[in-house]
């Protein structure tokens, strides 16, 4: 009895020496739980508020006023500005810079103080239905409200119901709300990201692993030789998985593709090579297959819940949003959703192409930096 | 001083620290073209540094020199073009054939005519019949054949192998030494390292180093016949209680088996025949006085160097 309790002593102290020494697993144990519970209890929020709303006015009064005072202390909406015709509308939707667009026209106040139950347009961008909807079902009740307290004296009368005015709700992009349309082209995305960052950065350091490395090196074969060679096959299993992607999220859940497909290719491309110079980094710095592992888990885990794939983003707070602008995947999110459901054009995107681009400069610049042509 | 197109690899000064730990101090070394050279030292003494700093696989902290003709620090790229380099360990892929590695290698080269010359290097080996198995199904000693064949693919004119014999049956090693001396005949200089003393007598020059440093250089006779050392075997059946008797003894500066044979080192005879006289008497055991063999002299080399870190 007390020598079984001797053997596994033995082992208990070996298992705690070498986890101790395996710096980047025992990193792993402290930072993952203290990752998940920031991200979880702070960042994420299902029920996200101060979403980008725009005013599309043609007509002005107290009664208007009143509206908008009362959509801004919801502190569901946070009125950003106007827009001057329904093109401008359009666009800012598209490009993602405005939730909603609130279309009030002309000849309302008139329509309204007559009690003929004018009409009250409300664009939301529907395309991911889980951070619209919550706004979208409490708008009639704050438009009511807000209202009400315009209608006094010789107006009392009108606060009966039915409600002085009718409020009608475009859910473009998305009308039903289904939720695979956002979700499908968003597990482009990720699946890019899980895969191409795992499969360069193990590949690479396989090779160190193996000793290969060191006979590569001694032979006269440049840096940039090696990581071009190595990085362009992945690319190409990078472009199968979306083609693999892109027709199941048609045909089989059948989310529609109402923009253009080299848009699309062109923000693949750039997304894909954003990931393999992430993995090609990593291969640099890991010493194992292992450690190349976590690192990969390590950089896909915030990419995923902050990037707005599994949470609306605009629900985040300001320095989780920030943290999220530096992920490739938060861009690459906006481009496929963009295109795919908005029909979204270059110049929309184009705020969400440069952030990739610079990643790619600054993730291929450290990896040159970090590889090296000797086994220094 | 030897001409640039006569010397292979002319190095001074060649220093590595890794960390706080110098791996390799200020060594010096001039090695004449189309000759064999062993590398020779105990595990850790810096030659697998030494070589991989040849060869271009690890930037030297100080030092500076040239091989084959080319500057060591900012030339490793014509270096690595013209010379062929054995890992210590099996370092090609496993996971591709025996063709496709050699391939591999005559692409990255550059090599004109490279079917022909795989097949020609295929048959020379005699695995044309098994050039479609993985290279890591292979047994040691074809790995070793393998990886000779495949560095020597580029015609290079220098061979830097690193411990190309460890793990490989006697037969295989001997197979694999005729090689080199073949090679070499055909004018490539080589530079091989190496644990086994046989293989140290076949080398034209053996360079030895001990925890860094250059101990000594020359032919193995030079060397035994420099170290100014005198040696007494004892052999029979009582040898075995002699060992600790005569360890750490006045005169006695290194006690060894070889075999069953007790070996007693030092390097004043008089105090050795002395200790001998009167410590060396055992049942059954009989002394004679014998050239040092190399091993006694490294030993006696490895013991002046102050032992390992």
């Amino acid at each position: 009895m007390f020598s079984a309790l001797r053997r596994i002593g033995a082992i208990l102290l070996k298992e705690f020496i070498q986890m101790r020494r395996d710096r980047l697993t025992f990193g792993m144990m402290i930072l993952v739980p203290v990752i998940q519970l920031t991200l979880f209890g702070f960042a994420i929020n299902s029920d996200p508020r101060h979403l980008p709303t725009l005013l599309y006015l043609e007509d002005d009064s107290t009664v208007v006023r009143s509206l908008t005072a009362g959509l801004q202390t919801s502190s569901y909406f946070d009125i950003k500005g106007r827009v001057f015709s329904a093109a401008e509308a359009t666009e800012k939707l598209q490009s993602g810079d405005a939730a909603f667009v609130v279309t009030v026209p002309a000849g309302f106040t008139r329509a309204f103080l007559r009690g003929d139950r004018p009409q009250i347009l409300i664009e939301a961008d529907a395309s991911d239905p889980s951070a619209a909807s919550n706004a979208v079902g409490m708008i009639s009740q704050i438009a009511q409200s807000a209202l009400k307290q315009d209608l006094k004296g010789p107006w009392a009368g009108l606060q009966q119901t039915p409600p002085p005015v009718d409020i009608v709700i475009h859910r473009m992009y998305n009308p039903e709300g289904i939720s695979q349309y956002n979700i499908v082209p968003g597990l482009l995305g990720v699946i890019l990201t899980m895969t191409m960052i795992m499969i360069t950065s193990i590949a690479m350091t396989r090779e160190t692993e193996r000793g290969n490395m060191e006979n590569l090196l001694a032979m006269p074969a440049r840096p940039w030789e090696v990581m071009v060679g190595k990085i362009v096959p992945y690319v190409g299993v990078g472009l199968i998985q979306t083609a693999i992607v892109l027709v199941a999220a048609v045909w089989l859940f059948q989310v529609p593709f109402v923009g253009d497909p080299w848009l699309l290719a062109l923000g693949v491309g750039l997304f894909i090579i954003a990931n393999l110079a992430v993995g090609f980094t990593f291969s640099t710095i890991a010493r194992s297959q292992m450690q190349a592992m976590q690192m990969t888990f390590f950089f896909f885990l915030p990419s995923m819940l902050l990037s707005g794939f599994m949470f609306p983003f605009r629900g985040m707070p300001d320095w989780a949003q920030m943290i999220g602008q530096i992920f490739p995947l938060t861009h690459f999110l906006r481009i496929v959703r963009g295109v795919m459901l908005k029909g979204a054009d270059w110049q929309a995107m184009w705020p969400n192409i440069w952030p990739i681009l610079i990643f790619i400069v600054v993730a291929a610049a450290v990896a040159m930096l970090r590889y090296r042509s000797t086994l220094d | 001083m030897p001409q640039a197109q006569d010397t292979a690899i002319d190095v001074r000064g060649l220093t590595k620290r890794f960390g706080d730990r110098v791996a390799v101090d200020h060594v010096d070394i001039t090695m004449p073209r189309g000759q064999v050279w062993g590398f020779l030292g105990p595990n850790g003494s810096g030659k697998t540094t030494t070589i991989r700093m040849l060869c271009g696989l690890l930037r030297a902290d100080e030092g500076s020199g040239t091989c084959l003709g080319y500057d060591i620090i900012r030339q490793s790229r014509q270096i690595k073009r013209d010379v062929g380099y054995m890992t210590q360990k099996f370092s090609y892929w496993e996971d591709l054939t025996i063709r496709e590695n050699l391939e591999f290698v005559a692409n990255l080269y550059g090599i004109p005519k490279r079917k022909t010359v795989v097949d020609r290097t295929l048959e020379d080996l005699g695995l044309t019949s098994r050039q479609k198995q993985l290279a890591g199904t292979l047994s040691g000693g074809w790995k070793q054949r393998l990886a000779l064949a495949a560095c020597t693919l580029h015609s290079p004119k220098m061979l830097m192998l690193d411990e190309p014999t460890a793990g490989v049956d006697p037969q295989a090693r001997r197979d694999f030494w005729d090689q080199i001396h073949r090679l070499s005949s055909q004018g490539l200089t080589v530079l091989v390292s190496t644990h086994y003393m046989d293989e140290a007598e076949r080398c034209d020059q053996i360079v030895y180093i001990a925890y860094g440093k250059l101990m000594t250089q020359g032919r193995v006779d030079d060397i035994i016949t420099q170290s100014g050392l005198y040696t007494f075997i004892a052999e029979g059946a009582g040898v075995r209680d002699l060992m600790e008797r005569l360890r750490g003894k006045p005169g006695a500066e290194h006690v060894a088996y070889f075999g069953n044979a007790l070996h007693v080192s030092g390097s004043d005879l008089s105090a050795l025949q002395s200790l001998i006289a009167a410590e060396g008497r055992a049942p059954g055991v009989a002394w004679r006085q014998e050239r040092p063999n190399l091993e006694d002299v490294f030993i006696h080399l490895m013991g002046k160097s102050g032992g390992g870190q």
